[in-house]
Formats: structure tokens, sequence, C-alpha cells
């Protein structure tokens, strides 16, 4: 007697003979038919034609078929809207059911029907139930506030079901607790901004106490919530993180690995020289070691953390490197995530174990783990330099046994080791060179190619090498062409008789037979510097590379940071940021690590961008050497050597190829002996920067003088705010913009601070603005003159002015601004001070101002309050004068002076404004009159920031 | 949260779904289906896939893959944690977990997953409520639900899910009060050519079986805790006592429940029980190969070492092995070219081996790869770490119950690498 046989029933008139046993008197029989039904409901059979039979055997006592039915309902009400409202009454009866089970159960699968029409009905029950006596009863129907939020967001909130889940959070039973959190996350995650979970110290104790006494799925959720706040202090940090180690404890993986995630999150609070740190780190380590001896999905989630865990603290899993070694029977992800592992954690004392395994996994038989596992090998000869000979020589070893994939891998691997120990190892190239037949993988035989290009003048046949490459030139990926061209004119540059006809061979496969346009491109660029150029050539083709370094695989530390705080989710496991790829989460705020206050290692703090600015960088001041370089030539020689456009191809190929043999051959071994103008006009260069150095601080002196002559009788410049972050790295691909608007000398300017928090150069800045209030626009382009290299910040000031297209923002002093780079465009919006936009000439006369104050309709009148400010009446008056606001009257009525100003914006619009200041009272009064109230309250907000600055 | 499960055969068949929100169509799992194609052995499945719109996080257990469908953030830890409880519970229920099994039971499966989950977040998933609540199948009470029309569903409010200790529920009552404790260890080991161990770790569990009427209080304490500085425990552990005292004192849940696991991994305090010599050799141009190894007993304080299973994957070369064991039966499968010897019990006077020869494919040439030897065994009687119970006290009932304790070692993943 199983239930399979409810499988079995595929005859004609199924249907039918349900129906008839489902209207059958008899109750055992009834029970059957629901059962048949709910067997073929989960094969995915449709039976949704029996929905108002089966609705009919809800009315029962029986509690297996009341479950049973309301299986059904949940399954089959979306397609039966009319139908399920007749289930309605039952569950507002079940609802005050005296039993709590039958209560809970019917608020559960009430918020399951997943129909607009029954939602409203399902209201007042749910009310009920989430005040009810038992707790079993309010921890389900705190779920089903998630569940109505799912369906009808609008009406949770009208009915006002959030506050009564919030208050849920001071339950006093922890499972309610736990559940309250578990939808109020959920729900938050569909309204990013709405600070639902709003946690105060008071809410984290009460959160804290929970967590002892839920189930292990409560304390997931309460511990993912715990860790989005961020404490006040370190002494809080410390009392959270004391509180949530016992977790770590937990028989549950994901209770751990929440629990990790909180305590490396808010360990960064904590001052590094406690105690308490150390003990933390030594305790954070027994339980990811454990994790790794769980099942191997679960293993794979915490491999994948531990890998963001040991970039940022290493030191947590330093002597545990053998947990990490790979089994033979482990699946192949656990196996390469280990792999992985071990090369972060790879260092001088470990290095002689690691290679010993490295170097076994490299003879096993999965394809996939041998490459890693070779490709490793090279990784750790870049990481430890004291491994790099041992690396190499294991290296070689593995050549020898010829198996082909290996081979190929190894020579991968060998060009990045001689890239960053240049001089060293090309003794092996003989070995490799061997090889060389056996290669049909594009990436092997392109490190290959580049092997033989680079070292060109110690391979005595590597001509004969790259012509065997070349015969097949069509047949080869992208790839490897454009490594075969790049060798082969290296070749030509460092062995110029013996290889001109392979030179040419190659400069006119690439650019005459080739439908690759970035392969013609490089073609046409060879050709023309060497035709044009030759020492030119040289020093770019042949320049001396940059050390590659094992950071080319670390995580971007801005990207780290956030997936610490985001450690066991899936963007942990996927090593992107949350807003990249989950669905429904559009809003993600981003979360960054509290960096303590002895750290460190804070970023981007307004003062250390204004710290910056005090140094003041000089590209901002100089023009970068390369144009001043430019810019000399100009004067005295024609052919500029950089920006210059090369002679135009159109006198044809053959043209080309005799200007190659001709003149370019010439000048390329005169230039061997240093003789060429180029190379002058090179030597030339630093001195040229000098004057240019010196002249900065005169100019700017110069406008201190006529600073001090405009400014008799204003003590104070113009207000400006301190910079702020307008654009973030995260969202901008490593560029961070931080930035604020002033005006100086009647001018506006945007003063901005670019820092590039990327991997790479950035070139190319412009600038562009969107239509804004008041028609501000770019005076002039966007002077960043010399590239922007990693980690380097420059302070840039440009000038604005009001001429450009205007339309109505909102808020009005909006602004959007797009920004571009050699990378990519961006967008921000920023929002500048009004007061900038004050003019010079804005004081009225006194009869004006009286006349225009009456003249102004009372509607127009707007008046705002100024708490907490210090300063006397004459004070702020000359204050707000700095800033072009003008007292134009005073008048003191029964102890409090009335100041009358006048201000006028940059198109013409007169704001008059009276100032109430009470002695010994620290709240303003502002009252403001203009034609235009709409900017009365960005007015308003910049009388504030001068008044408190 | 979670969204929906798929089961998923041997054979790539969808055999049943759940959806706890709205239905996700069965399509998504084509992108499965694809990892699946991909992967060269079942296991190697990736268990976390991105797809478009979802994410789909699967554990492979008793041969059935157990796929949910996620579709916001979730900590895929969870997801999989609850995948093994689901697999758990239905092992308790159905006494295995198969596909047959599953499909036998399916009104069951329905209202236990029903049970487990509501609207994607965990309801009940401690054994005992849900027994409360769907009683597991019995062929007697199959039988009397067909005679009687009652049924699997229990009719009261699972007590246990409000109080302090929900693990527990109350009004327990036993005539025979005892209680019964299994230390067992398993001992994952890889041994290199000369011998020695490049790692060795313990993973030991305390399981309990406690049948005791009322509200027990017991504290367990150990000769040696310092043993454990990496424990993992059931929810019923009072964690602060354990920190202060070094006791483990609890409320026990009712019958079998995992009272703790823990984690032995420093290499001194690891013991190697047996030790094996062997030699696997071939020659170049040589159509046969020596195969020789012995087993013995090392460091296992008296205790015999028992049910000894050997198995080797030889390499692809081998066409077939003659050999000859001194004790128990060996098998040798030319498909999968995988060794296996039963040996039994090692007996410390006469050390079991096996000798002989192994055949080649001619003219092949002498095959690079070396076998790993694994080694399965168990010692009664004997924790390998060295782990002991000082005493066990049952405090807050007046009975005196039975008391007992068992030591167990086992063979994990216990390798030993080639020669070469």
């Amino acid at each position: 007697m199983t239930d399979s046989k409810y499988f079995t029933t595929t005859k004609k008139g199924e249907i039918f003979e349900l129906k008839a046993e489902l209207n059958s008197d008899k109750k055992e029989k009834k029970k059957e038919a629901v059962k048949k039904v709910i067997a073929s409901m989960t094969v995915g059979k449709d039976v949704s034609a029996l929905f108002p039979d089966v609705v009919n055997c809800m009315q029962t006592d029986n509690l297996e078929l009341k479950k049973l039915v309301y299986l059904y309902l949940m399954n089959y009400a979306k397609s039966q809207p009319d139908m399920a409202i007749m289930a309605v009454n039952t569950f507002v009866k079940d609802c005050e059911d005296p039993n709590p089970l039958i209560r809970a159960l019917a608020v559960r699968t009430m918020g399951c029907i997943r129909v607009d029409k029954i939602t409203e009905y399902l209201c007042e029950p749910l009310r009920k139930c989430l005040k009810d006596e038992d707790p079993y009863v309010r921890k389900t129907a705190a779920v089903c506030v998630a569940k109505l939020h799912d369906i009808n967001a609008q009406l949770v909130e009208d009915q006002g079901f959030l506050d009564t889940l919030k208050d849920l959070i001071s339950d006093s039973n922890p499972m309610v607790v736990a559940n309250a959190v578990a939808a109020l996350s959920e729900i938050a995650e569909s309204h990013p901004n709405s600070n639902l979970l709003d946690l105060n110290p008071q809410t984290i104790n009460k959160l804290l106490t929970a967590l002892n006494e839920c189930t292990e799925w409560g304390q997931i959720f309460i511990l993912d919530c715990l860790a989005n706040y961020t404490p006040r202090d370190d002494r809080e940090s410390q009392s959270i993180c004391e509180r949530v180690t016992p977790r770590l404890s937990h028989a549950n993986s994901a209770v751990v690995l929440s629990a990790v995630k909180v305590l490396m999150k808010f360990m960064e609070m904590l001052p590094k020289d406690l105690d308490y740190y150390g003990t933390l780190l030594k305790k954070l380590a027994p339980p990811l070691v454990t994790l790794l001896s769980a099942e191997p999905e679960l293993q794979y989630v915490a491999l994948r953390n531990i890998n963001l865990i040991v970039q940022r603290r290493p030191e947590i899993l330093k002597h545990e490197m053998k947990v990490f070694f790979v089994k033979y029977n482990d699946p192949i992800y656990v196996k390469l995530e280990k792999l992985d592992i071990m090369i972060r954690l790879a260092s001088q004392a470990n290095i002689a174990q690691v290679l010993a395994e490295l170097k076994e996994y490299a003879t096993e038989v999965d394809v996939d783990f041998v490459r890693k596992a070779v490709r490793a090998i090279g990784r750790c000869a870049i990481k430890v330099e004291q491994s790099a000979e041992r690396c190499v020589s294991t290296l070689l070893d593995l050549i020898q046994t010829k198996v082909n994939y290996v081979v190929q891998e190894a020579i991968v691997v060998i060009k990045d080791i001689f890239r960053k120990y240049p001089n060293k190892y090309e003794s092996v190239i003989g070995t490799l060179c061997e090889n060389l037949d056996s290669l049909d993988e594009p990436e092997a035989r392109a490190a290959m190619i580049w092997i033989v290009g680079e070292y060109a003048e110690r391979i005595d046949n590597a001509d004969e090498l790259l012509e065997s490459f070349l015969e097949g030139f069509h047949d080869e990926s992208t790839q490897v062409q454009l490594q075969l061209l790049t060798a082969i004119v290296k070749l030509f540059l460092k062995k110029p008789t013996e290889t001109q006809e392979l030179v040419q061979q190659v400069l006119s496969l690439a650019t005459q037979d080739s439908d690759n346009p970035d392969l013609r491109d490089r073609g046409y660029i060879y050709w023309r510097l060497l035709s044009t150029d030759p020492v030119a050539a040289k020093e770019v083709v042949l320049a001396e590379k940059p050390l590659i370094s094992e950071e080319t695989d670390l995580i971007e530390p801005t990207l780290l940071e956030e997936l610490i705080c985001h450690i066991g989710t899936l963007a942990s496991v996927y090593h992107k940021p949350p807003s990249a790829f989950v669905e429904g989460s559009r809003g993600v705020q981003h979360k960054r690590l509290a960096g303590s206050a002895g750290s460190g290692e804070s970023v981007e703090s307004p003062d250390a961008g204004s710290a910056a600015g005090a140094s003041e960088a000089p590209p901002a001041v100089i023009p970068s050497q390369g144009d001043l370089l430019g810019d000399l030539l100009n004067l005295d020689l024609t052919p500029p050597t950089t920006a210059g456009p090369p002679p135009p191809p159109s006198s044809g190929m053959q043209m080309g190829a005799m200007d190659l043999l001709g003149g370019g051959l010439d000048s390329l071994l005169g230039g061997d002996l240093g003789g060429s103008p180029a190379m002058g006009a090179g030597f030339a260069a630093p001195p040229a920067a000098m004057p240019a150095s010196f002249s900065a601080p005169v100019s700017s002196g110069l406008d201190d003088l006529f600073d001090l002559g405009g400014g008799v009788g204003m003590p104070m410049g113009a207000y400006s705010p301190p910079k702020t972050v307008w654009l973030p790295a995260m969202k901008a691909k490593g560029l961070e913009i931080s930035g604020t608007f002033a005006r100086r000398a009647g001018v506006i300017q945007m003063e901005m601070t670019l820092t590039n928090k990327a991997m790479s150069v950035m070139t190319d800045f412009a600038i562009q603005f969107n239509r804004n209030s008041f028609g501000l626009a770019p005076a002039g382009p966007l002077q960043v003159l010399s590239p922007l290299s990693p980690n380097q910040s420059i302070e840039v000031t440009l000038p604005l002015n009001t001429v450009g297209p205007v339309m109505k923002m909102d808020p009005l002093n909006n602004l959007q601004v797009a920004v571009k780079n050699n990378i990519d465009v961006f967008y921000f919006s920023c929002q500048y001070p009004i007061s900038m936009l004050f003019v010079e000439d804005g004081k009225m006369e006194r009869q004006v101002f009286l006349a225009t104050w009456k003249d102004i309709p009372n509607d127009n009148e707007s008046q705002f309050q100024i708490k907490d400010c210090h300063l006397s009446s004459d004070a702020s008056s000359s204050k707000l004068q700095g800033s072009n606001i003008f007292t134009i009257a005073k008048r003191t009525v029964e102890g409090q002076d009335m100041l009358y100003q006048s201000m006028k914006l940059t198109n013409g619009i007169w704001l008059l404004a009276e100032l109430r200041v009470q002695t010994g009272n620290p709240n303003y009064t502002v009252c403001l009159k203009c034609r235009a109230p709409e900017v009365s309250q960005c007015v308003f907000q910049s009388y504030e920031a001068v008044l408190k600055n | 949260m979670i969204h929906s499960l798929f089961l998923v055969n041997a054979s790539g068949d969808i055999f049943l779904e759940k959806h706890w929100k709205s239905v996700v169509s069965r399509s998504v799992c084509d992108y499965f289906f694809e990892a699946q194609e991909r992967a060269t052995e079942p296991e190697n499945v990736p268990p976390v896939i991105s797809t478009p719109h979802h994410y789909l996080i699967s554990v492979l257990r008793h041969r059935i893959y157990f796929v949910a469908v996620i579709q916001s953030e979730v900590p895929p830890l969870f997801v999989i944690e609850f995948l093994h409880r689901v697999v758990d519970t239905f092992q308790d229920y159905f006494g295995v977990c198969t596909e047959a099994a599953i499909k036998d039971n399916v009104v069951v499966v329905y209202e236990l997953l029903e049970e487990m989950l509501d609207n994607g977040f965990p309801l009940a998933t401690e054994s005992n409520i849900l027994k409360e609540l769907i009683k597991p199948p019995t062929i007697l009470r199959t039988m009397v639900n067909t005679i009687t029309g009652s049924t699997n569903v229990g009719e009261q409010l699972p007590t246990g899910q409000l109080s302090v200790v929900p693990w527990r529920r109350t009004g327990v009552k036993y005539t025979n009060n005892e209680a019964y404790f299994d230390v067992v260890e398993e001992i994952d080991a890889i041994i290199d050519k000369s011998g020695s161990t490049i790692t060795a770790e313990i993973q030991g569990v305390i399981d309990a079986c406690v049948k005791l009427t009322g509200m027990p209080d017991l504290t367990l304490s150990f000769m040696n805790p310092r043993l454990l500085d990496d424990v993992s425990f059931h929810p019923c552990v009072r964690f602060k006592r354990w920190e202060a005292e070094r006791i483990l004192s609890f409320i026990p849940p009712d019958g079998n429940f995992r009272l703790l696991s823990y984690h032995v991994s420093s290499q001194n305090l690891v013991a190697i029980p047996v030790y094996v010599k062997h030699n696997i050799t071939f020659r170049e141009g040589s159509s046969q190969g020596r195969f020789d190894l012995t087993l013995g007993p090392k460091q296992t304080m008296g205790k015999a070492v028992e049910s000894v299973l050997v198995s080797s994957q030889l390499p692809r070369g081998v066409l077939n092995a003659s050999l000859n064991p001194s004790q128990g039966t060996y098998t040798f499968d030319p498909v999968t070219k995988l060794l296996t010897w039963d040996v039994g019990k090692i007996n410390p006077q006469k050390l079991p081996s096996l000798k002989g020869t192994m055949s080649l494919q001619a003219g092949a040439s002498k095959p690079d790869e070396n076998p790993t030897i694994n080694i399965q065994f168990k010692i009664q009687q004997m924790a390998i770490s060295g782990l002991k119970v000082n005493r066990l006290d049952m405090y807050g009932e007046k009975y005196k119950p039975f008391k007992g304790i068992k030591y167990m070692t086992k063979a994990g993943k216990f390798q030993d690498l080639p020669t070469q």
C-alpha cells in the first residue's frame, strides 16, 4: 500500500472518475481522491478542472484532508481566482479556530494564494494573527506579511503591516523575532531606501539576545541582519563580536559562515593592538578548517569565501596550508578552488611543500586540473621570489614528460616568469624551442612566439623559427597573428640586416591579406613607424616592459572590501558585487568596511582629498612634459615627433616598402649611435619644464595681490563647501571623482580630485554637462594632460560659465555631469550651492529695495529658521557679504537686529531677504522674497551653509 | 528565499517538483542539464549555477540531484544545508532516500516539504517536530490507516516548537530509561611513499541515542577535553558552560541525534593505525608488471584492525592482474581498472599480503601514472585521538538511567601515495 499507485493512472476519463470520488459521501473515499489529485499535481498533470470539487472538501475537521486541500489551493488559486473566493470564508473562520495549529495553518496558506482579489479579505485575519497570543501563530503571520508584500506591496504599506512587523522585533519569543527579521530583510530587498531595518543599539541588543535562543535558520537571518549594522565605536564592536563568537561552533555551516561575516566586518573597527583582536583572529581559523570536512558542495562555497578571507587577512589561515591539499577524490570544482587558495597562501616558509604537491597534481588525469596545477607553479614562481629557480626546474621537468597539454601550459607560464625576472632564466629557451612543433593551442603558440621575438638576439635561428610560423599565418588565431607580427618586427629591429624580407612579408600579410581590423591597424602602425622613424619604432616596440607581479590576479581592493561585507552570499561565490548580478535589487547599497581609526586604510574621506590638494599635485599647474616637448619642437622644427600625423599612405604599398628599405634602415643604423635629433629633443625636455613650474607661484602671487585689492572690506572669501565624493570608484570602473564648487574672483569654478583606483592607466579625459536650471557649462575643456596612473590623484579646476542651455531641474541646483576617459563614459549628478551664482553687483539701492519688497506679492514670501548659529549680526553680515549677499540696511527693534539684504543671480533674478537676529538666541529667522519663489529653498540652504562655516 | 525544488535522477529526469512561491517552469533545469553534460563525473556538477533569471543550487546525494531554485540573494550555504536536511529527513522517514522511496511516499514527501519550508523560509526542520506533525509511514500504520480511515498527520500542535527547548517534545515517557553515546572517529590521511604522513586529520562525532523520561538535564565530561579545540555542537549544548568548564551540559532531544562533531588536525596528535608496504613496478618493454603489497597494524593500542578493504585504481594500460592474497579475496575490474582486496581482520602475527603480476597491453609503453592505494578499516573500542569520556550525570529527574558509551575508529579518506 504505497502512494506510487497514484502515478499509474493515465486512463481516459481519469478526471471524471476523480470528480465522482471527490463528491462521494464516504470520508475515506474523499480523502483517497484528494490524495490522488495531489499526486497528479506533483508530477505536473493539470488537475485544475477539479477546483470546485476539491474546495468543497475544505470544510472538514480532518486535519490531513484540510492540509491536502490547502496544498491544492495554493497551486491552483491563481488560475481560478473566482473560485478561490469561495475558500475565503473558510480561511477567515479557521483564523479564529481555538487550535493555534489551525490558525497558523490558515494564515500560512492564505499568504500563498497569489490572487489580488483575495488579498483584501485577508488583511483583517492577518492583523489579528500578528497580535495572536500564541507565538507560533505570530511567527507564521510575520512570514505572511512578506508573502503579501510580494503580491501587493502597496496594500501592505497602507495597512500598516510594516510597522507591526517592526514591533515584532521586540517580541518576547526569539522565534518570532527571527522570522520578523527574515521577513523585513526580504521586504527591504525590494525597497532599498526604505530603511525598514532601522538598527540601533537597542534593537541590536534584542537581536543578540534572540540569537542565542532561536533556531539555526533564525540565527542565519539575524546574523545577516547584524552584518548591516555599523557600530558606533570599537567597544560596541567588540561586545557584538564577543556575543557572536559562540556561533562559530555551530553545527550548521551557514550559521558559521554568517558569523564569520559579522566578525570579519566588525574586526575592522577594532584597534590592532588590542588583545582581543589577536584572540579573534585565532578563533576564526578552526571553524573555517572544519567547513572543509563537510560535503563537497559546502566545501565549494566555503572555499570561495576563504579565497576572499585570505586575500583580506592572510594571517588567519597562514599555518593551515595542509588542509587545502587536494584529495584525489575531491570533485573537480573543489580541486580548482583549493589550488587557488594554495597559491594565495604560498610563502617562503611553505613553498617547498606546495611545489611538491603541485608537481604531483601535474601528473593527474583530469586535464583541467593538470593545466591549472602547471599554471599554479608559475604563479608560485612569481609570488615567492626565492622559489623561482625551483619552479622553473620543475616546469622543465614537466616539459620533459612531453604530455602535450602540460608542455603548452608550462610554456605559457614560463613566459610570465620571464617577464617577472628578466635576464635570469633565459638559459632554458633552448629547451622550449625543442617543443615548438607540439604546440597546437593559440595561447601556447603566442607565448612561444613572444619568447622568440623578445629574445631574438639570443636565439641563433630565431628568423627560421618565426618563418616557420609565418607559413600558416592565415590559419592562426588572431592572438597568434598579432604576436607573430610584433615578434617579427622585434626581430627586425634587433637584426635588421638579415630579416628585411621576413618583415616585409609579415607586414604585407597583416595589412593586405587580413580582414581583422586590429591586425591591419597594428600592421600599419609598425609599417609607418619603421618607414618614418625607426628610432622611434625601436623605442616603442622594444620599450622596457613593466614587471608583472602577483597582484594581477588579486581582487581589486574596493571590490574585495565590498565582498567581505557579503561573505556567505551569492556575491561571494561569484566574486562580483551584488549590484552586478542579482535581479530585483536595483538599489543595493554598496557596503564598505569601516576602517578603524588607527588603521590608516580608510579611503576617500574628504580630508584625504584636501590633504592631497594642499601638496598641489604638479600636473594641474604644469602641462605634461610630452606637450612641452611638442611645443618646443613646434617652434623650431616642422615635423613634430610625437603628435604629428604620419605621411599619408595613399601612395600605395610599394611606396611604403621602398621607404622602409631606404631611409628607414639607414636612420635605424645611424640611430644606434645616438646622434638623432629626437634624442636631443628628449634631453632638452627637463630644463624646459623648470621655468613653467617657477612661473606657477609667481602667477598665483599675482592673484593674491588682486584678491587683496578687490577684497577691501571683505574679510572672508566666498563660501565653498568641502569636497564630497560625486562618483565612487565602484561605479566608474576605478575612477573616483570628488569635488566642490567655488566662486573665485567672479568666476565659478568646479574643483575636482580625480583618483585612479583601477589597475590600468587612464587618459583622454573630457567632461560635459546636461542642461540645467542656470545654464551652467564648462568654459573650457577638462585639463588633465598627463595620463593618470594607478593610485594617482590629480586636482583639476574647471572654470564654468552660465551661457549653456537651460532646463529646470529638480532640485533646482542639481547638475548632471558626464565624464569620459579612455575606458568608458560615466554619469553622475551633484548639487552646487546656489551662493555660487550670486554676482558681485548684487547690492540694491535702498529705495529700490523698499519698492521691490512691497511690489513682490506676499505669497512669494517664505520664512526659514537657522538653528544654533552663534554669530553677532555684524559678523553674519560680513560673512554673508563674502558670498555676495549684501546687507543694505540694519534696524534694531526690541533687542532684535533686522538685516535687509539683497543678492542677484547670474540670470538676473533679484532676491530680497530679511534676517532677524536676536541677541542671546541662537536661532535666526530668514525671510525671503523673490519673484521666482522656487529658488527660495536653495537660497536658504546657502544661508545656512555660509553662516555655519 | 528558496523558490522551488526539483528532484532529478541519474538519467536526468525531473521526477518531483515543489514550488513555495509562484511556479517556476521546469525549463529552468535545462541550465542544470547542460552543466551535467559538461561534467565528466556525476559529482563534478558545480553546486551553484547562474541562469539569466535564477540561480540553481544543487546537491548530489544517493544519486539524486536536489536542485533548488532561488531568485534573489540568498546565502548559498543556507540553501545547501537545507537541502541536506531534506535528504536526512527523507532518509529518516523512509529508511532510504531513493527515487522509488520518494515516489512511493509522494504525498508524505509533499507534506514534509510543505512543513519544512514556508514561502522559502525554513519552518520545522527538527526531526522530532516533524514526526509529531506528520507521522512516518510504517507498514502497520498504513494498514491501520486504511482500515480505520485515520491519517499520517498529527492532530496536535507540535509543542516543542514553542518551548525554550524546541528540540525536545514534552511529556516523553519510557519504561526503560537509557542513554547511549557512540564516539566515532574517522581518520583522513595521506601517506607518502616513504611512509611519512603528509596530512592526517581526524573527524570525530559523538552520536547519541537518548530515551529518557521527562526533562532530563545531562552533563558529560571528558578525561582529556583539551583535545577538542575545534568543535561544532548541537544547539542543545550550553556553550557558556563548555567555554568555562569544558563540560557538555544539555537537555537532550528525544531519540537519535548528533551531540557534537569535532576535528583534530595537529599532526603530532594523530596516530596512524596501519601501515602499507607496497611495490608496484612496470618495466620498460615488458608486458608484465609486479605487484607486491603488505599491510600491518601500527599504534592500535592492542585493538584489532577489522573490515579492512584495500582499493587501487590501476593504470589504464593494465589488462589483467593475477595476484595471490594471503587472506581474503580480491577482484579486478578490467573495465574500470579498479582493484579491490577485501582483507578482513589483520592478524599481527601473520601480516596479510597480496602479491603477483599484472599483464599489460602488448606494445604499450610503460604507464606513467602510479596508482594510489586507498584503505578502509575499522577499529572497535578505540578512539584514535585518545578521547575518553570521564562520566555522564543526569539531573532533574529521579530515576536511574542506563548509560553506555562505545568507541570506534574508521578510515575516512585514507590514502597511500604511489611509489615511483
